[in-house]
This record gives structure tokens, C-alpha cells and sequence, in this order.
């Protein structure tokens, strides 16, 4: 797998320094990947394919797996379980309540499959573009689940004004209640969606640079270093990109685990009757 | 190689956040080492204050990105 990673990014790097000369830090616009269509608006790009890929094998995955349901569970009906069991109890039933979560489960675990998907490719080998880290993608999620949190909460507190009202918590002094108003106003309608898609994009970009850095940086220092001491310190270099290749699977389920553990804990807020 | 400062400076803008969420996830074991039970409702509390204090190291690096176009 490591080697995979190694081939792919040192031709990106090769092309990106123009083949040796000085040093070129990996940068943001190495993340823009058109395939058909060049610079143009409508462009097919490499994060689109592998959300297209992503579609197609987690549908393919769960409509098969639902196609044949047996008592004693095959190897992909305990794949399909084990998630399905884990965003349902761990995320969905602890945190929107028993009375609450069974509507709001297909959208959770689509997004928790949907993202977790998405940012494994990012490490896997030949496909290796982690989608999110293109703004537009965890915006569109984003706006799914604040649509969502949004309407349910009009249709649970009695439309806008009531769900304005039940913004501010109950038992304030008078002249505290503007001030917290304003606070939760902003908080509800724009840091929460805002952080919610910067948070994904920005651990999956930062994330991605990180490995493009020890890799590229390795590679750089192997190849064009003057003395062995300085080879040896690229090879040092790309054997901590491989050991941070596994650290960046971690994060990225962590952060398909937090995105549908916020999204879940808005949607409670949402339904809850109290504040 | 060339650079620019604002890296720096969101390097040194996420010690504040970086020690944030330390406090908090330090205080969720506590917690749950302390009563066990009550892991489900810490868990809700400790993400809720962890998204908050990431929120400014998030700002952070959008603004690195802002600021050094």
C-alpha cells in the first residue's frame, strides 16, 4: 500500500517541481484535479469520480447485503451489521433518544457511510483523493443536515416564532435575554453549519498536505540530497509518511464519527421539547 | 522554498485550541473513569464543548488561507 502511495505522489511532485532543482512545498492547488473538460466550469474532476465510485459501491453494498438477510450472518451481512448496529445504538439512540431517532437513522447512516467512504479513498491505493477536501462536497452534506435540523425543529416548536422563542433557556433576567438571543441566534444559524463543514474539510485537507509533505519531502531528500546523511534522513521521511498514512485512517474515521455525532446531537436539539 | 508568515501564525493561533480540547477530553475520562454510567450523557457534553473550541482553530486555518491570497 505504502508503495502505491510513494509512486502516485512522487509523479505529482516531479510534475509539480518541474523534475528536480529546488525544492517545491506541496500546495493547495495540487488538490484541484481536472480529468475532462480542462479549466472550465462544468470540469469532471477526480473527486467527483471517486464520489461517483462511492455511490455506486455503497449502494451496491447495502442493497445486496438487504437482498439476502440470513440468521447466521455472511462475512458482508456482518460488515453491513457492525455499521448499521454503530451508528444506530452509539450515535442515533444515545444521543436523539429512543423515542426519537427512527426517522432521522437512514440519513445518519447514510452520511456516516457516505463520509467514511469517501475519506478512506483517500489513503487507498490508486484512488488516493480524499473528496472532502474539496470545499464544495462537506458544504452540500452540510446544507443537507442543517435543512433537516432546521425544519424539524419549525414542525416540533410550533413554527419560526416559537422556535426562535425556545432559543433563549427559560429562568434568564430580563436584560440578559437579548444578549443570549443574539448568541444562540448565531450559534444555531451559522457557526454550527460553518464549523460542521470547515471541521471535515479542514482535517481532510491538512490532513492530506501532511502525507504529501513527508512523502514529497522523503522522496526530495533521497533522491537530490549531496550526502548520505541527508538520504538517509528522506528515508527516515517517507518511512514516517507511511506511519502517518496509518494515522490519517484513524482521523479519517473519527471525523466521519464526529460529523454524524454533531449532526445527530443538532437534530436532538431540534426535537427536544425543553431548550 | 518560499513561505508565508500567516503559517506561523495559525501554527501558533492552534496552541489555544490544541490545549482547549485537552482540558476537556482530560475532564470526559475523568469523569467517565469516576462513574461509568454516566458515559452516554458526558460523551454528548464533552462533543458539544469540543466542537465549540475547535470552531476557532477551524476559523483559524480559513483565514491562513484568506489572508495569504
Amino acid at each position: 500500500m505504502s508503495l502505491n502511495v510513494l509512486f502516485s505522489q512522487v509523479a505529482v511532485g516531479v510534475a509539480a517541481s518541474g523534475g528536480g532543482g529546488e525544492f517545491e512545498a506541496p500546495r493547495v492547488e495540487e488538490f484541484f484535479w481536472p480529468l475532462v473538460g480542462g479549466n472550465s466550469y462544468w470540469a469532471l474532476t477526480r473527486p467527483a469520480i471517486v464520489l461517483l465510485l462511492s455511490v455506486a459501491v455503497i449502494g451496491w453494498f447495502f442493497v445486496t447485503v438487504a437482498g439476502r438477510l440470513t440468521v447466521v450472518p455472511s462475512k458482508r451481512q456482518f460488515v453491513a451489521e457492525t455499521a448499521y448496529d454503530f451508528v444506530r445504538n452509539t450515535i442515533a439512540r444515545d444521543i436523539i433518544g429512543a423515542k426519537d431517532f427512527k426517522p432521522f437513522l437512514p440519513l445518519l447512516l447514510t452520511v456516516f457511510t457516505m463520509i467514511l467512504f469517501n475519506n478512506v479513498m483517500g489513503i487507498f491505493p490508486f484512488v488516493q483523493f480524499p473528496t472532502m477536501s474539496r470545499i464544495a462536497f462537506p458544504i452540500v452534506l452540510t446544507a443537507i443536515i442543517y435543512i433537516t435540523y432546521h425544519a424539524v425543529a419549525i414542525k416540533r416548536k410550533h413554527g419560526v416564532g416559537g422556535y426562535l422563542k425556545s432559543l433563549v433557556p427559560p429562568g434568564l433576567p430580563g436584560w440578559l435575554k437579548p444578549i443570549m438571543f443574539v448568541l444562540e441566534f448565531l450559534t444555531y444559524f451559522f457557526i454550527r453549519p460553518l464549523t460542521l463543514a470547515l471541521r471535515l474539510f479542514g482535517n481532510m485537507l491538512a490532513g492530506h498536505l501532511m502525507l504529501l509533505v513527508f512523502i514529497l519531502g522523503g522522496e526530495y531528500l533521497l533522491l537530490h540530497g549531496s550526502n548520505i546523511g541527508i538520504q538517509a534522513s528522506g528515508v527516515l521521511g517517507l518511512g514516517f509518511g507511511v506511519v502517518m498514512t496509518f494515522f490519517e485512517l484513524l482521523v479519517q474515521f473519527l471525523q466521519a464519527f464526529i460529523f454524524t455525532l454533531l449532526s445527530a446531537l443538532y437534530i436532538s436539539d431540534a426535537v427536544s421539547e425543553h431548550h | 522554498m518560499t513561505g508565508n508568515i500567516t503559517y506561523l501564525g495559525y501554527g501558533l493561533a492552534a496552541i489555544g485550541p490544541g490545549i482547549g480540547v485537552g482540558l476537556i477530553f482530560a475532564a470526559y475520562i475523568n469523569g467517565v473513569a469516576r462513574q461509568p454510567e454516566a458515559r452516554g450523557m458526558l460523551q454528548t457534553i464533552a462533543f458539544t464543548g469540543m466542537a465549540l473550541t475547535e470552531a476557532l482553530a477551524i476559523l483559524g486555518l480559513v483565514f491562513v488561507f484568506v489572508f495569504a491570497g
